[in-house]
């Protein structure tokens, strides 16, 4: 493999797996907040 | 007989002289200055002070301290080559860092993905410099802006570099305050900067901060398996400061641990950066790139917080966008001073700290999805 093919590769998947990633984690996090929302008692 | 005796013991105090190259020479004064930057200019002190004491060691021509059995060899061979030594301080930086931020906030992570992008524009930099892919990798990892990440994506495929890109990442980690003022200044309007952001409620329940490590864990190590050790010792450390229940463990993660670690660490890092190898244009194409990778991910991280300001209706301060590039938390503390610099009633800390944490994440899933990419087409 050349190295421009190496590096867009690395580019195109790379950057858009860990932004793919951090996406899902968002989404994930925001649906747990959702079925475990916070209630004003666990301050106690 | 005698006079040859003499002459010989004579010489064996002298050798060290004798054998001193000019190159030794420069790299004690590297040594020496990141000391000063260390003690005087408090610049990340807890490595920088070891690091550059080790590089004043390893300068010292025939003491054999990175020979086999030379007592630096054996804590680089125990710690580094085996990778040990930046999990380690991986579970302490979990044990210390409070995720709280970017879960009120989960839109925040996107300003974390946004700060790795200068790792991948420096990856292709590096590679059209005719560094080799793994060499190139590793250079553009600098722009994680992660100590631990760097030197464990090093010592696993390019430990020749070790040494310069670690130096490399901590000190412009160190720089934060010095590097994106100017360039936050540069790619924001006044308007934007004085933008005032919502203050935050309480809203994340106690059981989500406790899901959060495990679903991340198994979500991150599913999609890159590679980075799974990045991700499992940064999360175990931040399960147990959030389940509240081994408070000695977390207390000894982000104390002992994580002091004897870096200590062990920073000198064997230091150990490293002999003048011989160290003293090349090479290093300082290095160091050149390191800077650039973090420059162009406050660069990526601020554009995309224009981004949000323009969606949201001006409702989000770019300037939380500098923030997303890790370097925690010392980027959310440049993010807060700044936008009260032009605006003293904008409180942007906790907003900036959200994009930090999601720096913090994005950081290693990045690291973890490099790695993944680079198993998945055979390099590694």
């Amino acid at each position: 493999m050349d190295k421009w093919s190496f590096g867009m590769t690395m580019v195109v998947v790379g950057m858009g797996g860990t932004i793919c990633t951090l996406v899902i984690f968002s989404l994930i996090m925001s649906a747990l907040k959702k079925v475990f929302p916070y209630k004003k008692e666990e301050d106690q | 007989m005698f006079v040859d005796s003499l002459l010989n013991g004579f010489n064996g105090l002298t050798a060290g002289f004798a054998n001193l190259q000019w190159s030794h020479l420069v790299m004690m004064v590297i040594g020496g200055l990141l000391l000063y930057l260390g003690i005087k200019k408090d610049c990340e002190p807890l490595l920088l002070v070891p690091i550059g004491f080790g590089c004043i060691l390893i300068n010292i021509p025939l003491a054999g301290l990175m020979d086999q059995g030379g007592f630096l060899r054996i804590i680089y061979d125990a710690g580094v080559i085996t990778e040990l030594f930046p999990l380690f301080i991986f579970v302490g930086i979990g044990a210390m860092t409070d995720f709280g931020p970017v879960l009120e906030n989960p839109y925040t992570f996107l300003l974390g993905a946004a700060g790795q992008f200068g790792i991948f524009i420096t990856l292709l930099l590096a590679l059209a410099l005719g560094f080799p892919p793994k060499d190139a990798v590793t250079i553009g990892i600098i722009g994680a802006c992660d100590g631990p990440t760097v030197i464990y994506v090093a010592s696993q495929y390019a430990q020749h570099l070790l040494g310069p890109v670690t130096v490399a990442a901590y000190s412009y980690m160190a720089l934060v305050p010095v590097l994106q003022p100017p360039i936050m200044k540069m790619l924001t309007s006044t308007k934007e900067r004085q933008t005032i952001m919502k203050t935050h409620q309480k809203t994340v329940s106690k059981t989500t901060k406790m899901l959060f490590p495990i679903v991340i864990t198994v979500i991150g190590g599913l999609i890159a398996p590679m980075g799974l050790p990045l991700l499992a010792t940064i999360m175990l450390g931040n399960l147990m400061k959030e389940s509240g229940v081994v408070g000695r463990l977390t207390k000894a993660a982000e104390n002992e641990i994580a002091n004897i670690v870096t200590l062990l660490l920073g000198i064997s890092i230091g150990a490293t950066m002999s003048g011989p190898v160290f003293v090349q244009t090479q290093t300082l194409l290095i160091l050149i790139l390191g800077l650039l990778a973090i420059c162009l991910d406050t660069v990526c991280g601020i554009l995309f917080g224009k981004v949000l300001y323009l969606v949201t209706g001006g409702k989000v301060n770019p300037l939380i966008g500098a923030a997303g590039i890790s370097a925690f938390p010392m980027a959310a503390r440049v993010a807060q001073k700044e936008g009260q610099k032009y605006n003293k009633k904008s409180f942007l800390l906790m907003h900036a700290m959200g994009a930090n944490a999601g720096g913090q994440v994005g950081s290693v899933m990045a690291a973890a999805v490099m790695l993944s990419v680079l198993k998945g087409m055979g390099v590694i």
